[in-house]
C-alpha cells in the first residue's frame, strides 16, 4: 500500500533528522545555557510524554505512578555514575551500603541499568494491579508512586534519605538526551505501527473484544506497561544528570502531572502529539516563570507571585479537557504524505 | 506500652479517624453517584481551615459565625467546581472528568499558594480547647472528646438527610440509576450539586477542626488527607457513607496504632494508607462492604 | 445427525448468577461443517451459551468439548487460540482503527513473532507482518470489504460492521463460528445477502456455524438443525420444518408477543 513512497519518506525522514543534528550543533555552540536547558528538557520531556502515552494514550491504562518509575531509574543511574569520593562525602547521615558504595558505569551503561531497574519494579507493580481499570488503576499507580518516594525517602543507607544525591556528574548534554529522545521515538514508532501496537489499541477500544480475538490482554497490557516504565526510568536517570540534584521530594505528584499534562495537550494515542505537546508545555512551563520572577516596568516594581504558574498551568489542563478533549493532535501521526498534500494543496489554494 | 498510654492512643486514633471519615464521605458519595475520584475535595478541607481562620483572625469574627459562614462558603466552592469543571464532561469518557479534578485540585493548592502564602499559618485556639484532662493517668484534650462527638453528629445529620427526606431519596436513586432518575422529573443537576454541597460542607468541617487539632494551616494541607480519606472511602465499600465513616476509623486507628507499637515504622506512616488501598483494591476490589459488579459481556 | 463427529459438544452446561440460572442442562452436538441455529424469547440465556463456550463465563455445572478436547474455564484468549471465533450481539469492533488493522488484530493470535521484534527490525518478524497485511487484505477483499480497507471502522455503515466483525472472527482462522443475531437491523434484502454470505463462509473457510437469530427467515434459510432455549431450558431442537410445527416452540413465542403486548 504505501510501498511507492517509501523511499521518499526514508530520505525525507533522514533529511530531517540531519536537520535536527545541525541545529542542534548550532544551538550548543551558540544559545546561552538557560536555552540549552529548555531545549534539553524538551528531550526528556519528549522521552517521559511518550512513555506515558505508550501507557495510556495507547493502551487506555490510566497511570498516575510516573513519577515513582523516573525515581527509581534517577536513582539507579546516579548511584551509578557519582564517584565513590563524592558518594563518601554526601552521605553524612550513614554510610552507603556495600556494593552501590563502589559500584562505577559508563554514562551510557547506567541509564540503561536505570531503565531496566524502572521496567523491572513495572513488571513487579503490574502484576497486581494491571488487574484494576480505570480510575482504581489511576489511584493505585499513584499509590505505588507515594510508596516509592516514602521508602526513599527512609532508606538512608542506600538513597541518602531525605537529603538526596547532590553533584550528580553533568553527563546528560544535549547529544545524549536528543539521542535517547531519537532512540525512544523510533522504538515507539516501531512498535506502535507494528500489529502488535494494533493490539495494544484493540485493548484500549474494546478489551473484551481483544480477548475474544485471541488477545491475551493482560500479558500485552503488562509488557506494555513495562516498556512505558522502561522509559520513565530513562526519561528520569538523564533528568538527574542533567539538574545534578535529586532528592525524594522531587518525584511528587506534580511531576506526574505534567506529563501527564503534555501527553493530553499533545494528544491521548498520538507519538506526534507527544513530541509537539513536549516542545510546547516546556517552553510555556519556563515563559511562565516571568510571573513568579519580580518585575520592574519603569519605577514600578511588582513582586513575583510564587504559585501563579502553576495555577495557570492547571488552569489550562482543564480548559483543555474541557473545550479540546482531543489534546493538539488527536489521535492523528504527523506523515511525510499528509504534510506534502497540505503543501500542494495549499499551492493549489492560490 | 501501659494501658494509659494505650487509652490516649486509642483516642488519638478516634480524632483522627474521625476527621477522615468525615472527607471520605465525600469522596464515597460523590462517587456512588457520579463515579469520579473528587481529586479536589482534599483542597475543600483546605479552604474550609482557611476560611475559618480568615473570620477569626482578619475580621474578627466570633468564632461560631465564623465556622458557619467557613462551611457554607465551602460548599458553595464544591458546587461551583462541580458547575464549572465536571458537569460538562458528565458525557465525555469518564477519565476525563478525572483529569479535570486533577486540573482543579493543583488549581485550588497553587491558588492558594498565591493567596495564603506558602508560610504555614499558626492557628489560635481558644483556650478550653487545649485545656488537658486528667483521668488518672490519662491525659487528654477537650477537643479528643469534642471532634468525634461533632463527627458523629454531623454523620447523623446527613443519614436523616439521605434517608429520611425528598432530595435525600433522589440522591439514592441517582446513584442506582441516573438515567431512571431523570425520567421520573428529578432535576439530577441539582441533586447532584446538593452532594457536592454537603460533602463540602462536611470535608471544611473535618478541615476547621483539623487546623484546632494540629493547630497549623498551609495551602497543601489537603493533599495527603484528601488521598486518605479516599482510600478510607474504598475500605469501607465506596458508595456507603456509613462505609466510609467506619473505612475513616480505621485507617485512623491503623495509622496511631502501627506507629505506636513500631516506632521504628513512623518515617513510613504516610505509606501505610496507599499499601493498604493496594491490598485492599486486590483482595475485594469492591472494599470492604461494596457489593460485587459483574461485567456484563 | 451423527454422519459427521461433533466439533462442539455441552455437557450438562448450567449456569446460576446468584439465584437465577440464565441456562440449564444445555446439551447440544454440533456436526462438522453444519449450519446450525439457536434460537428463543429474549433473556432466554442464548448470548449467556454463547459466553460460556467462549469463556467468558465460567459454567456452574457442565463441560464444553471441541473436537472432544474439554475447553470448560479456559480463559477467552486461549479458547480464541483452539479455534472458536465469535462476533457480539451489539457489534464490538475497535473504532478507532481502520478496517484492515481490525482484520489484523483478529490475525495476531496466529501471528509466531515477539512484541520486542519490530523495533529491533528483525527480518522473519518484518516478512511475518508483511504477510500478514496481505492475507487480511485478501481476506477484505473476499467478503467484499477490501475498498474500504482504510477506512476508520466507526465510519462503516451498519452492516459493513456486521460483516468486519465476521471478516475479523476469520482471521483468527477458527474451526467453530459463533454469531450472535448477525442479522439484527437488517433489512430483507441485506439479510438475504447475509445468508448467502454465510453459506458461503462455510465453504471457503471449511467452517463449522453456530447462529443466534431472531429473524425466522434466516434461521429457516440457513440453518440444518435448530435449538429453542427458553428461560434457560432448551425445549425443542430439530430441523427447521420440525421446529416451525413444534407447539412448545409457538408457545414460547407466543408467550413472548403476549407480555410484550401487555
Ligand atoms: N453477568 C450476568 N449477571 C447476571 N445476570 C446475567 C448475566 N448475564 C446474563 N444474565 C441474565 O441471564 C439471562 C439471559 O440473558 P441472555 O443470555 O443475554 O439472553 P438472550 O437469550 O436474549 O441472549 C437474562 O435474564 C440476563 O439478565
Ligand atoms: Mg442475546
Amino acid at each position: 500500500m504505501k510501498t511507492p513512497n517509501k523511499n521518499r519518506d526514508l530520505t525525507l525522514t533522514t533529511a530531517a533528522v540531519g536537520l535536527l543534528l545541525v541545529f542542534l550543533w548550532w544551538a550548543n555552540g551558540h544559545l546561552d545555557n538557560y536555552k540549552i536547558q529548555v531545549l534539553n528538557l524538551i528531550a526528556i520531556n519528549s522521552i517521559l510524554a511518550l512513555s506515558l502515552n505508550l501507557i495510556y494514550g495507547f493502551t487506555g491504562m490510566f497511570s498516575l505512578g510516573h513519577a515513582g518509575f523516573m525515581a527509581i531509574g534517577a536513582y539507579v543511574s546516579s548511584l551509578l555514575i557519582l564517584p565513590p569520593v563524592q558518594k563518601e562525602m554526601i552521605y553524612i547521615l550513614q554510610p552507603l551500603i556495600w556494593p552501590f558504595s563502589v559500584l562505577q558505569a559508563p554514562f551510557f551503561i547506567a541509564v540503561l541499568a536505570g531503565g531496566f531497574a524502572a521496567a523491572l519494579l513495572g513488571l513487579v507493580i503490574a502484576i497486581p494491579v494491571l488487574r484494576l481499570g480505570g480510575d482504581y488503576l489511576g489511584i493505585a499507580t499513584l499509590g505505588f508512586a507515594e510508596i516509592i518516594r516514602v521508602v526513599f525517602t527512609n532508606l538512608t543507607p542506600i538513597t541518602n534519605g531525605a537529603l538526596g544525591l547532590k553533584g550528580i556528574p553533568n553527563y546528560a548534554n544535549i547529544w545524549w538526551n536528543y539521542g535517547w529522545c531519537l532512540l525512544t521515538l523510533f522504538f515507539l514508532i516501531r512498535l506502535i505501527n507494528s500489529n502488535f501496537g494494533n493490539v495494544l489499541k484493540a485493548i484500549r477500544d474494546d478489551e473484551i473484544a481483544a480477548r475474544a480475538m485471541g488477545i491475551n490482554t493482560f500479558k500485552y497490557r503488562v509488557v506494555s506497561f513495562s516498556i512505558g516504565a522502561f522509559f520513565a526510568g530513562i526519561g528520569g536517570a538523564l533528568m538527574a544528570s542533567l539538574i545534578t540534584t535529586i532528592d525524594p521530594k522531587m518525584f511528587s505528584f506534580l511531576l506526574t502531572f505534567n506529563v501527564l499534562m503534555i501527553v493530553v495537550a499533545g494528544g491521548l494515542g498520538s507519538l506526534t502529539g507527544s513530541i509537539i505537546g513536549s516542545a510546547v508545555i516546556t517552553v510555556l512551563l519556563e515563559w511562565l516563570r516571568f510571573v513568579e520572577n519580580p518585575i520592574d516596568i519603569g519605577s514600578f516594581h511588582l513582586d513575583g507571585i510564587p504559585g501563579m504558574r502553576m495555577v495557570i498551568f492547571s488552569l489550562l489542563l482543564i480548559l483543555i479537557i474541557l473545550f479540546r478533549r482531543e489534546g493538539i493532535m488527536g489521535m492523528r501521526e504527523f506523515s511525510w504524505d499528509s504534510l506534502i498534500s497540505r503543501f500542494s494543496r495549499g499551492g493549489e489554494a492560490r | 506500652m501501659s494501658l494509659d498510654m494505650f487509652i490516649q492512643h486509642l483516642f488519638n486514633a478516634l480524632t483522627l479517624g474521625s476527621l477522615y471519615g468525615l472527607i471520605a464521605i465525600g469522596y464515597t458519595m460523590v462517587y456512588g453517584i457520579l463515579r469520579l475520584i473528587n481529586f479536589a475535595h482534599g483542597d475543600i478541607f483546605m479552604l474550609g481551615a482557611y476560611f475559618v481562620f480568615f473570620g477569626v483572625t482578619l475580621t474578627k469574627l466570633p468564632w461560631g459565625i465564623a465556622v458557619v459562614l467557613a462551611v457554607a462558603l465551602s460548599a458553595l466552592c464544591g458546587t461551583v467546581i462541580d458547575r464549572i469543571a465536571y458537569r460538562p464532561l458528565r458525557d465525555a469518557p469518564r477519565i476525563s472528568a478525572l483529569i479535570s479534578a486533577i486540573g482543579v485540585s493543583f488549581f485550588i493548592e497553587n491558588l492558594g499558594l498565591v493567596v495564603f502564602t506558602g508560610l504555614p499559618k499558626p492557628v489560635y485556639r481558644p483556650d478550653w480547647l487545649v485545656e488537658v484532662i486528667n483521668l488518672g493517668n490519662i491525659r487528654i484534650l477537650p477537643l479528643a472528646l469534642i471532634v468525634p462527638a461533632i463527627a458523629f453528629a454531623l454523620v447523623m445529620g446527613l443519614l436523616w438527610i439521605v434517608y429520611k427526606t425528598k432530595p435525600g431519596l433522589a440522591m439514592r436513586s441517582i446513584s442506582k440509576d441516573i438515567e431512571t432518575t431523570r425520567l421520573m422529573g428529578v432535576s439530577v443537576d441539582k441533586i447532584i450539586a446538593l452532594t457536592f454541597g454537603l460533602g463540602s460542607a462536611l470535608a471544611a468541617a473535618s478541615g476547621i477542626m483539623w487546623a484546632l487539632r494540629y493547630p497549623q494551616i498551609h495551602p497543601f494541607m489537603g493533599v495527603f488527607p484528601g488521598f486518605k480519606a479516599f482510600i478510607a472511602a474504598v475500605l469501607g465499600g465506596i458508595g456507603s457513607i456509613q462505609g466510609a465513616m467506619i473505612g475513616g476509623m480505621l485507617l485512623g486507628l491503623i495509622e496511631i496504632m502501627a506507629v505506636a507499637f513500631f516506632p521504628a515504622l513512623s518515617g513510613y506512616r504516610d505509606a501505610f494508607a496507599f499499601i493498604l488501598l493496594i491490598v485492599i483494591l486486590l483482595m475485594k476490589p469492591t472494599g470492604l462492604m461494596g457489593e460485587k459488579l459483574e461485567e456484563k459481556v | 445427525m451423527s454422519a459427521n463427529p461433533p466439533v462442539l459438544e455441552t455437557k450438562e452446561v448450567t449456569i446460576r448468577f446468584g439465584g437465577l440460572t440464565a441456562v440449564s442442562n444445555f446439551n447440544i452436538s454440533v456436526p462438522k461443517g453444519s449450519i446450525v441455529g439457536l434460537i428463543g424469547p429474549n433473556g432466554a440465556g442464548k448470548t449467556t451459551c454463547f459466553n460460556i463456550i467462549t469463556g467468558f463465563y465460567k459454567p456452574t455445572q457442565g463441560e464444553v468439548f471441541l473436537e472432544g478436547k474439554p475447553i470448560t474455564g479456559l480463559p477467552p484468549h486461549k479458547v480464541c487460540e483452539e479455534g472458536i471465533a465469535r462476533t457480539f450481539q451489539n457489534i464490538r469492533l475497535f473504532y478507532n482503527e481502520t478496517v484492515l488493522q481490525n482484520v489484523m488484530i483478529g490475525g495476531f493470535v496466529r501471528q509466531k513473532s515477539h512484541w520486542w521484534m519490530p523495533p529491533l527490525m528483525i527480518p522473519s518478524c518484518t516478512r511475518e507482518e508483511r504477510e500478514l497485511r496481505e492475507t487480511a487484505m485478501a481476506l477484505l477483499d473476499s467478503v467484499g470489504l477490501g475498498k474500504l480497507a482504510g477506512e476508520i471502522s466507526s465510519a462503516l455503515p451498519y452492516g459493513a460492521q456486521r460483516r468486519l466483525e465476521i471478516a475479523r472472527a476469520l482471521a483468527t482462522k477458527p474451526k467453530f463460528l459463533l454469531l450472535d443475531e448477525p442479522a439484527a437491523g437488517m433489512n430483507p434484502q441485506e439479510s438475504q445477502e447475509l445468508m448467502d454470505f454465510i453459506k458461503r463462509i462455510r465453504t471457503d473457510f471449511d467452517l463449522t456455524i453456530l447462529l443466534i437469530e431472531h429473524d425466522m427467515k434466516v434461521v429457516m434459510g440457513v440453518c440444518e438443525h435448530i435449538w429453542v432455549l427458553d428461560y434457560g431450558i432448551l425445549i425443542a431442537e430439530g430441523n427447521p420444518e420440525q421446529i416451525r410445527t413444534n407447539p412448545k416452540v409457538i408457545e414460547a413465542y407466543l408467550g413472548e408477543e403476549a407480555t410484550q403486548n401487555a
